[in-house]
């Protein structure tokens, strides 16, 4: 019983990372109508602009904010500047464009920062959470600040104006248009928003993990798999499947014999699947309703 | 002043005078003797590299047969061609099957798991099957590296392969034998796959791309053609895995991971969603490109592949095949 | 009466293909003008090119400034609200989230807020469903709430593409006369399309004919009404 709290808390700290993750899937989500696979990427290089900043003697805190910047910044550009050529083409073409652009920054983040793999500091400190051998205080930070952003976000969306006109623009832009809405810029400005929380994301992640190139490739995979689990149309769906997927993921590393060492992804991911063959919109997402 | 329409002969469309369903044909054509000349023109090692690009352009069009034509969108068919390769591996090496052998096994066993595969997947659509196949891809070099399987798979070091030979003493080296071998089940392949999509069956799987609940209220049964689409889609693939580990002789589970799903991937969009001859253009990117880009900079090969890509995606938006059309249609009008 | 919007020798382009040829046409400050023509005639694209929504050649004039070729999001500024076919509705958001959205363009929180309750007075079927997904409307409502998206914007031109397709005789009624009480009380101008052409001659001032991209007649929506051999060539009784 204590090995199966133990693993269930484990999983909870894992899965806060995936947490993160699936929240800033599901942001871009809303805002685009279709999952950017260079997310991960971004998130990895915007870590790496951090990891400079901090080797050039900013203080943390800062670097933190001005990572954000510049991620907000970037994810700006690449709407603007990257996709333009491709806004009307089918969205296989857009698909392929993300695969470009994840190959451009994981190449180029291993030329400019190298392979190996580098530390990463926690602002919150090591040493355990409230004193009990329960959680570190790494991870209970970063599942209040996963927690803070969802709130962040929700009230963005939900009591905002600029945040309906950037689901109105993502739902249907032909008719936001007619609204007057400038659904580019509404675009850009979700790609902004995903990248300044990848950002954070990969900031609070990099501790754990180490800094490397490569670091996102898998947490990716478990972040589109909470988001979808959860249902993309729910941020808070996605926040609770990220969880998930990290408890399902160390339950089955432990519980079943020999596979499960090896396994462990795939079985997360099967588990995924068979959630999805039940309810194809994920765990709390709005099956939209559409009239023949 | 009221108008009357004209009337208007149906259009014949044409390019110098050629029309083109004619050009269809001379091209074709040209494309055969072009094929024939290769074994005899090139050296061994450019006619392997051929080879391998007939190779994927085959399981290019296994993807596009489920993806271009029947709108189901896939990130997983490394996994069908895995399945492919290792069937032709353990035929040979374990059970000492003759190579010829092992293409119409690839082909059953494959359409077997993409049929089954086929069936959950109904449920999912868009996205929600995008990341089912991906885990597959993810899954299957896990499953072939495990220790519960290690003595078929041969674990993580996998299979070496003896290449075969040409048969009844042929003066072919190996490659040129293997690259005929290829192109006799590519045409094969081909040929059967441009029957199915202009057949009543293909315009079936169209009808349920473009608009599944009026294909359904016509009468088609979508939950079947759909995972039979998959099967099928999948035995196209598999059968190129089988050709794959023929010409390469060794499979490993490292060689089959998401990386060769993205690439089959690319390959389809890059020669052209839903057109035929367009997946012999994605075969020879998948082929080429990479290892252009490793050659201007190895050091940031993945960067420059990145650009590559996003150049070609800039210019041809729909794919080659979309760019021929393009320029068919300006073709056309001016010539009319 | 001066011209709120005019178009001369307007020519548009689906891809490569022309669709239409030359038109002509003309909405009085203050007027309903019909746009009459069967299937395929080119009564859509007419008012997509007015909204900058396909490529177009030719000169189009809003209230005297050129609006030819500009971008959808700054015609619709200029006081133009686009009713479009098939309603447009944001199905995923709230009946009074559309309303928002119609009003995203102005400021004001409180002007918003009043218009919004000036929408539900014309449409009380809405005010019931205000915090329902709009997708789950029927035909009519959704119809109801894209008018009411119209009027958030505060146009002084709105153009209306086929409201009564597939709608009730009862309820179209009840919406042409809703159109006609915007027209008169709200000084709201109208380029009203519609296949149903017994309804929009009835409604309107003046009607434009169309035929495959070309204008065939026009005149008082009187005359046309009146004239037998129009009726039956082309409005089908």
């Amino acid at each position: 019983m204590e090995l199966f709290l133990h693993q269930v808390l484990a999983g909870l700290a894992t899965g806060g990372i995936y947490a993160c993750m699936a929240l800033a899937v599901v942001m871009i989500y809303q805002a685009i109508d279709h999952l950017n696979f260079a997310q991960g990427e971004m998130a990895m290089f915007s870590t790496f602009i951090a990891w400079q900043l901090i080797q050039w003697g900013i203080p943390y805190w800062l670097a933190f904010a001005l990572t954000i910047a510049i991620s907000f910044a970037a994810g700006v550009v690449i709407e603007r500047v990257v996709l333009k050529p491709i806004h009307d083409a089918p969205i296989l073409s857009h698909v392929v464009a993300f695969i470009a652009l994840l190959a451009i920054l994981n190449s180029s983040a291993g030329f400019l920062w190298d392979w190996t793999i580098k530390n990463f500091a926690s602002p919150f400190g090591s040493g355990q959470f409230l004193g009990q051998n329960l959680l570190s205080r790494h991870d209970a930070g970063m599942i209040g600040v996963t927690l803070l952003m969802l709130v962040a976000l929700y009230l963005f969306f939900r009591h905002t104006r600029i945040g309906l006109a950037m689901r109105a623009a993502a739902a249907n832009p032909e008719s936001a248009r007619l609204a007057g809405i400038r659904v580019g810029w509404m675009n850009a400005l979700g790609w902004g928003m995903a990248a300044a929380i990848g950002a954070v994301a990969g900031m609070l992640i990099a501790p754990v993990v180490f800094l490397e190139p490569n670091m996102m490739l898998s947490i990716l995979l478990y972040g589109f798999a909470g988001a979808v689990v959860g249902g993309l149309t729910s941020p808070g769906g996605a926040v609770f499947g990220g969880f998930s997927v990290g408890v399902i993921e160390n339950l089955a590393g432990t519980y079943i014999p020999v596979v499960g060492r090896e396994m462990k992804l795939s079985i997360a991911l099967c588990i995924i699947v068979a959630v999805l063959c039940v309810k194809p919109s994920g765990l709390f997402g709005r099956p939209v309703v559409t009239r023949v | 002043m009221l108008l009357r329409p004209e009337t208007r002969e149906p259009p014949v469309y044409a390019v110098a005078g050629i029309p083109l369903a004619q050009w269809r044909q001379i091209l074709l054509g040209l494309g055969l003797a072009v094929a024939v000349v290769i074994p005899f023109a090139l050296k061994n090692f450019y006619i392997f590299q051929i080879t391998l690009a007939i190779i994927y352009a085959i399981a290019i069009l296994g993807l596009n047969l489920l993806t271009g034509f029947n709108g189901q969108f896939s990130l997983g068919h490394s996994a069908f061609y895995a399945i492919g390769a290792y069937t032709a591996a353990i035929m040979m090496e374990n059970l000492g099957i003759g190579y010829v052998w092992t293409i119409p096994a690839a082909a059953v066993v494959c359409f077997v798991f993409g049929f089954l595969f086929g069936l959950p997947a109904l449920r999912l659509e868009g996205i929600y099957l995008a990341l089912a196949t991906f885990a597959l891809a993810i899954a299957i070099p896990q499953v072939l590296k495990s220790s519960v399987l290690e003595h078929w798979t041969g674990g993580v070091q996998g299979i070496v392969i003896i290449k075969p030979d040409a048969p009844f003493g042929l003066p072919l080296s190996s490659d040129q034998w293997l690259y005929v071998f290829t192109v006799i089940v590519a045409i094969v392949m081909y040929v059967c796959a441009a029957n199915l999509v202009q057949s009543r069956t293909g315009r079936a799987l169209i009808a349920i791309r473009d608009h599944p609940v009026a294909a359904s209220a016509m009468g088609i049964n979508v939950s079947l053609y759909k995972s039979l689409t998959f099967g099928v889609s999948a035995l196209y693939t598999g059968v190129a895995g089988a050709l794959g580990a023929i010409a390469i002789s060794f499979v490993a589970p490292d060689s089959f991971t998401f990386v060769l799903a993205v690439a089959l991937f690319v390959g389809l969009v890059v020669g052209g969603v839903a057109s035929i001859p367009g997946t012999l253009v994605g075969g020879l990117f998948v082929l080429f490109v990479p290892n252009i880009a490793e050659s201007v900079s190895k050091g940031l090969a993945g960067a420059v592949y990145g650009v590559i890509l996003l150049v070609v995606i800039y210019l041809m938006p729909t794919g080659a095949a979309g760019l021929v059309r393009l320029i068919t249609g300006k073709l056309v009008r001016q010539g009319r | 009466m001066s011209r709120l919007l005019e178009a001369r020798d307007l020519c548009a382009y689906y891809g490569p293909t022309q669709v239409l040829f030359g038109l002509g046409l003309a909405v009085d400050e203050g007027g309903i003008t019909t746009l009459l023509g069967a299937n395929g005639a080119g009564k859509t694209t007419t008012l997509r090119s007015l909204s900058g929504m396909c490529r177009t050649n030719g000169d189009i004039r809003f209230d005297g400034k050129a609006i030819a070729g500009r971008a959808t999001e700054d015609i619709v500024r200029l006081g133009i609200a686009h009713v479009p076919q098939g309603r447009g509705t944001f199905s995923r958001q709230t009946v009074e989230e559309n309303l928002e959205i119609g009003a995203m363009t102005r400021h004001g929180r409180a002007a918003i807020a009043a218009d919004v309750e000036r929408v539900y007075g014309y449409f009380p079927r809405l005010k019931e469903r205000r915090g329902q997904q709009a997708g789950t409307l029927s035909g009519g409502e959704q119809q109801m709430l894209a008018v009411g998206r119209a009027m958030m914007l505060r146009p002084r031109l709105m153009l209306l593409d086929e409201p009564s397709f597939g709608l009730a005789p009862l309820i179209v009624e009840e919406l042409f006369g809703i159109l006609r009480t915007l027209n008169k009380n709200e000084k709201v101008s109208m380029l009203l399309v519609e296949q149903n052409a017994a309804l929009a001659l009835d409604l309107a001032d003046h009607a434009y004919l169309i035929e495959t991209g070309r204008l065939v007649t026009e005149g008082p929506a009187r005359q046309l009404r009146d004239d037998e051999n129009i009726r039956r060539s082309y409005l089908g009784y």
